[in-house]
């Protein structure tokens, strides 16, 4: 097989999904490495679940290639592909005990009984579950338990890819924090390429090397968590990260723009090449006010309107004099801004923490 | 006790424990009561015999109940055999179209049994509907399964069909797709996704279609008196005699008793075999 040095495991090319007139999935290209923990974020609808279907082989790519190790597998159905998919509902057997399904694969292939057993027992533990649960129904499991024992299953199928199908999305908060680190420690012990899909880039940003971001069936930015979340190609993504003040501008000379809505013109350093007219986005965190907005170079007056505790932050809502945007402002708890409801304020930011888009 | 009457679960109940107690219990107990009467008396307060059971047992009742536990267990058996595909597609492909299939089945149940069974004699008839046609279009004549035993299990395949097909279509569509998904994408073949997974979960509904399915052919009489003739006598047939035209209700009662003992045996011991609970995945 020609898996030479540095050629990707997993390759994408040109691979569209219709369902009937729909495009599901649009021209989607795409790279992932040996070993990498790769994220597919998008909203529902976006296409990632018939793009992880088709990748696991349980739906055909209408065109494009599927290429695992230099082998294109479009017309290998799953059960015959070397990878191995985490469903959302996890779809544990309900008939069977923790045991039988995660020895399932292992008895489809014809292992052994003691040597399953063995095999199980050795994933029981890698997965931090007691060696008792072996004989235990999945119905008397926890919601982690079962998380557990759905990857384990999937782990003694010993894939390539694993591929996952947003299964923590059920889960309450606490608990999805604790496996999302799990997850990423048992990437790390196995070493195995891992593919999530999720609708939550925040659990994207935990877990991941490297971050696809999808919207209505296209592939809009590729890149390390730190790259989407400093340089967002488009608004899409900017607005995905969670919430930004989005102003629509225009062009006026070199590094300046002016807002549609009230003329404003503002500063920024740095502008995508051939910009005319596009969006700013500002993050809540970076906006400064009362005191700390003076002197910089983008400013405008409002009025402070409404404030919330977010924790360790506090956000307000600021409405500006001009064009009556609603802007989000956050302070760190023990810095509050200085003023109160319903006072004038200045809110400012710096021209570097700004990031201009196009489209 | 009075405590345990006034709560609104047991009032609620009161109407179908009478109704059970009047309509099923009662009966039963007559029936045990008359089995051990002597023969042909109408009295319940006869002295106790065993008379009836040793006329049962060393006459020739048991080729009765052979014929009607072996045609049960036929129909049953075909009837899985034509009702899997058929519930299969109702339950996960059909989509829309499978109401209209759920409706052409159950509309006949809306026609009288008998008067159905009487539309396949036609049918069957020699110079019936089937020979008249074939003869017509072929110029054949072929022998008329009519009052032969094939003709019984046509008719108890085809009353029976409904109790069968509606329980399998509960039990696949319990089957969810994502299990036979990550079966195929475990690696097991098409065979073993349905041995290891849609079968266990789905034996739930074949367990109760089939169920139905048997008791009710095992308590069938008229297949086998419009459709077979005199081809074979089954149970319910002897026990229908023994009460009306021999007028022994002791050795009429006994054959019944027999039958519900005998298939009482039989379920219980299946369902020991089997435990539903586990296959539900309650446990």
């Amino acid at each position: 097989m020609s898996s030479g040095v540095g050629e990707p495991v997993l390759q994408l090319r040109n691979i569209v999904k219709m369902f009937g007139d729909f495009k599901a999935v649009d021209d989607i290209n795409l790279a992932i490495e040996e070993g990498e923990f790769f994220t597919i974020v998008g909203p529902s609808g976006s296409g990632k679940t018939t793009m992880i279907r088709m990748l696991v082989g349980m739906d055909r790519p209408t065109a494009g290639d599927i290429i695992l190790r230099g082998k294109r597998i479009n017309d290998v159905p799953a059960s015959k592909r070397p990878t191995c998919m985490v469903f959302q509902s996890l779809a544990l057997f309900p008939h069977k005990t923790v045991g039988e399904n995660i020895e399932f694969s292992l008895k489809i292939a014809g292992v052994e009984r003691a040597a399953r057993r063995l095999r199980a027992e050795e994933l029981l533990a890698q997965l931090r579950l007691p060696p008792e649960s072996y004989s235990k129904g999945v119905h008397q499991c926890s919601g982690g338990e079962r998380q557990r024992v759905a990857l384990a299953r999937a782990l003694a199928y010993e894939p390539d890819i694993l591929f996952f199908d947003e299964p923590l999305s059920s889960l309450d908060f606490r608990l999805r924090k604790t496996l999302e680190k799990e997850l990423k420690d048992i990437h790390r012990e196995t070493k195995k390429t891992f593919v999530y899909i999720t609708h939550s880039l925040e659990e994207a940003m935990v877990m991941s090397d490297r971050i696809g971001i999808m919207n209505a069936g296209k592939m809009v930015q590729v890149g390390t968590p730190a790259e989407i979340y400093d340089t967002p190609h488009n608004k899409f993504v900017g607005e995905f990260m969670g919430e930004v003040n989005t102003i629509e501008v225009e062009r006026t000379g070199d590094k300046r723009v002016r807002s549609i809505s009230d003329g404003a013109e503002y500063i920024v350093s740095f502008e995508p090449d051939g910009f005319v007219h596009g969006y700013l986005i500002i993050r809540p965190e970076i906006v400064k006010i009362g005191q700390a907005a003076e002197g910089l170079p983008n400013k405008i007056q409002g009025t402070v309107f409404n404030d919330y505790s977010l924790g360790s932050r506090v956000q307000y809502q600021v409405r500006s004099d001009s064009d009556q945007f609603q802007w989000l402002v956050e302070r760190l708890q023990d810095e509050p801004y200085e003023g109160g409801l319903d006072d004038t304020v200045f809110i400012g930011w710096r021209s570097e923490d700004s990031i201009l888009v196009s489209d | 006790m009075m405590k345990w009457l006034m709560q609104p679960g047991v009032r609620a109940a009161v109407p179908v424990m009478l109704l059970m107690l009047i309509g099923f219990i009662g009966p039963l107990l007559m029936v045990t009561g008359y089995s051990f009467m002597p023969p042909r008396t109408f009295s319940l307060l006869g002295t106790p015999t065993l008379a009836n059971f040793i006329s049962i047992v060393t006459d020739s009742y048991y080729i009765s109940f052979f014929w009607s536990i072996g045609l049960a267990f036929t129909t049953v058996v075909i009837l899985l055999v034509i009702c899997y595909p058929v519930s299969y597609g109702m339950a996960k492909i059909f989509g829309p179209w499978a109401n209209l299939v759920t409706i052409i089945i159950a509309v006949p149940l809306l026609i009288s049994e008998n008067i159905r069974l009487f539309g396949w004699v036609l049918f069957l008839l020699k110079n019936g509907i089937a020979d008249g046609s074939l003869h017509y279009l072929f110029d054949v004549h072929l022998p008329s399964i009519l009052y032969t035993v094939p003709a019984i299990v046509l008719g108890l395949v085809y009353v029976y069909l409904p109790f069968m097909l509606f329980p399998l279509v509960i039990g696949l569509a319990m089957v969810p797709d994502a299990l036979k998904e990550a079966a195929s994408d475990l690696g097991a073949s098409r065979w073993q996704v349905f041995r290891e997974v849609e079968l266990p979960l789905a034996m739930p509904g074949i367990m109760i279609g089939s169920l139905l399915v048997f008791v009710l052919s095992l308590g069938s009489l008229a297949e086998s008196k419009i459709l077979g003739g005199q081809a074979v006598v089954m149970i319910a047939d002897d026990i229908e005699s023994a009460f009306t035209f021999a007028q022994n209700w002791p050795k009429g009662s006994m054959l019944a008793l027999l039958l519900v003992i005998s298939s009482g045996f039989l379920i219980f011991f299946l369902f020991k075999r089997i435990d539903l609970d586990r296959l539900i995945g309650r446990r």
